[in-house]
């Protein structure tokens, strides 16, 4: 079970790394001009929505990973 | 950085001493008043002191004003105002069984003196890819740290030692980091929450003579998550606390609602004959790190708290590789 724990610490990490390139490279340039003065809150909205996506599916990825691992590490 | 180690040594020794001298009178006060809890994992019928929060605010607070008559800096007093309501929000919870609701609702007006104080930069730093500007959300991630910070601490304060120990890891890996990043007066103001949470170790550490209480927790919670926004090192500081992370993401991934522990209905874990702890195959309790690490078979609960401190000292090797990663820009 030892080794299992510190797989998911690991693959907690890395799912953070990678979620942070996927806010700065692709969330964070990312801008709207078409509504006037109220572009920036149009964009905040829609990467606040975004981030909250990107948010569920990582606790998707991390529920079937911690059921993989464990899963793996019992049966062993 | 030399004007900074004078400030540094009078708040560290003054935030170790006040606690390691306060808490055996609090010991004796709370057990004279009747303010003790039975520990569950004792073979005996053991009662022991609780909240432990007052001792642990008292050391915070007194250095944390000592630092200030040094800096005058804003970020000390947000420590300061955040961290007393985050242990007024605790004691309460202490004296009287509160609703799940209360804590994170509280918790989050706890968080607000940080923006009003205006002691927070929006940018979010990532390691290699450098900060993303995010002013409405991040004023989002302020008010969502605290009670996350808050509670995820209070919620691995379940053995003789545990949420002290863990904490003395995580903060001096937090001021470790800052220090890397060159933060340094910002490294200094969070070094009194490492010597609180190692003074209060002694008597906290297997067999506890006090427990924190959720005073204790939420006010080493609150002042973890109120350095992280201060320092802007939120990432840095969400690694050290993974293993704390992991058993409330398994807590709220098996229950799926935010509800208070003593709600719950199936017990996660067990006693044996030898009073070892064990994991139970009750299929209606929750998933937690301390199941899991049972999960293997059963352990004293010294063993099971030194499991989890080798997990928070792996996390907290991660998080010093990510704020050297902080200074590499792909």
């Amino acid at each position: 079970m030892k080794f299992g724990l510190y797989g998911f610490l690991f693959a907690m990490w890395g799912l953070i790394i990678i979620g942070g390139g996927i806010m700065v490279v692709l969330l964070g340039p990312f801008t709207i001009q078409q509504f006037g003065n109220f572009h920036w809150i149009i964009a905040s909205g829609i990467k606040v929505a975004i981030a909250l996506i990107l948010v569920v599916i990582w606790i998707l990825i991390l529920s079937k990973l911690k059921n993989w691992i464990f899963k793996k590490e019992l049966n062993s | 950085m030399i004007d900074l180690i004078l400030p540094a040594i009078i708040s560290c020794i003054l935030a170790f001493f006040v606690v390691y001298f306060t808490t055996p009178p609090l010991i004796k006060i709370l057990t004279k008043k009747n303010y003790v809890v039975k520990d569950m994992n004792k073979k005996e019928n053991v009662m022991v002191a609780r909240p432990g929060g007052i001792s642990i605010i008292l050391g915070i607070v007194v250095s944390e004003i000592v630092l200030y008559g040094f800096f005058q800096l804003n970020e000390i007093l947000a420590i300061i105002i955040t961290t007393t309501a985050a242990f007024v929000i605790g004691y309460v919870d202490d004296r009287k069984v509160m609703g799940g609701w209360f804590k994170p609702v509280t918790l989050a007006i706890a968080a607000l003196p940080i923006i009003f104080l205006g002691v927070y930069d929006s940018d979010l730093a990532f390691p290699l890819f450098g900060d993303v500007q995010i002013p409405l959300l991040y004023l989002g991630l302020i008010v969502f740290m605290i009670p996350i910070t808050g509670n995820t601490i209070n919620s691995i304060d379940v053995l003789n030692g545990v949420a002290s120990g863990f904490m003395i890891i995580a903060s001096f890996t937090l001021s470790i980091c800052l220090f890397i990043l060159q933060n340094y007066e910002i490294a200094i103001i969070s070094l009194p929450l490492g010597f609180v949470s190692l003074a209060f170790y002694k008597y906290h550490k297997i067999p506890s003579k006090i427990f924190p209480g959720d005073s204790g927790a939420l006010t080493f919670g609150a002042m973890y998550g109120v350095i992280a926004i201060i320092g802007g090192v939120e990432i840095i500081a969400a690694i050290a606390l993974l293993p704390a992370v992991i058993n409330s993401f398994l807590f709220l991934s098996s229950v799926k609602r935010v509800v208070e522990h003593r709600q719950i209905k199936g017990k996660p874990v067990e006693h044996t004959d030898d009073f070892k702890l064990k994991a139970t195959n009750e299929k209606t309790a929750p998933i937690t790190l301390v199941r899991l690490i049972l999960a293997g078979g059963p352990l004293t609960e010294k063993q099971v708290g030194f499991a989890i401190f080798k997990l928070a000292i792996f996390s907290s090797a991660l998080a010093i590789i990510t704020a050297f990663m902080m200074a590499v820009s792909l």
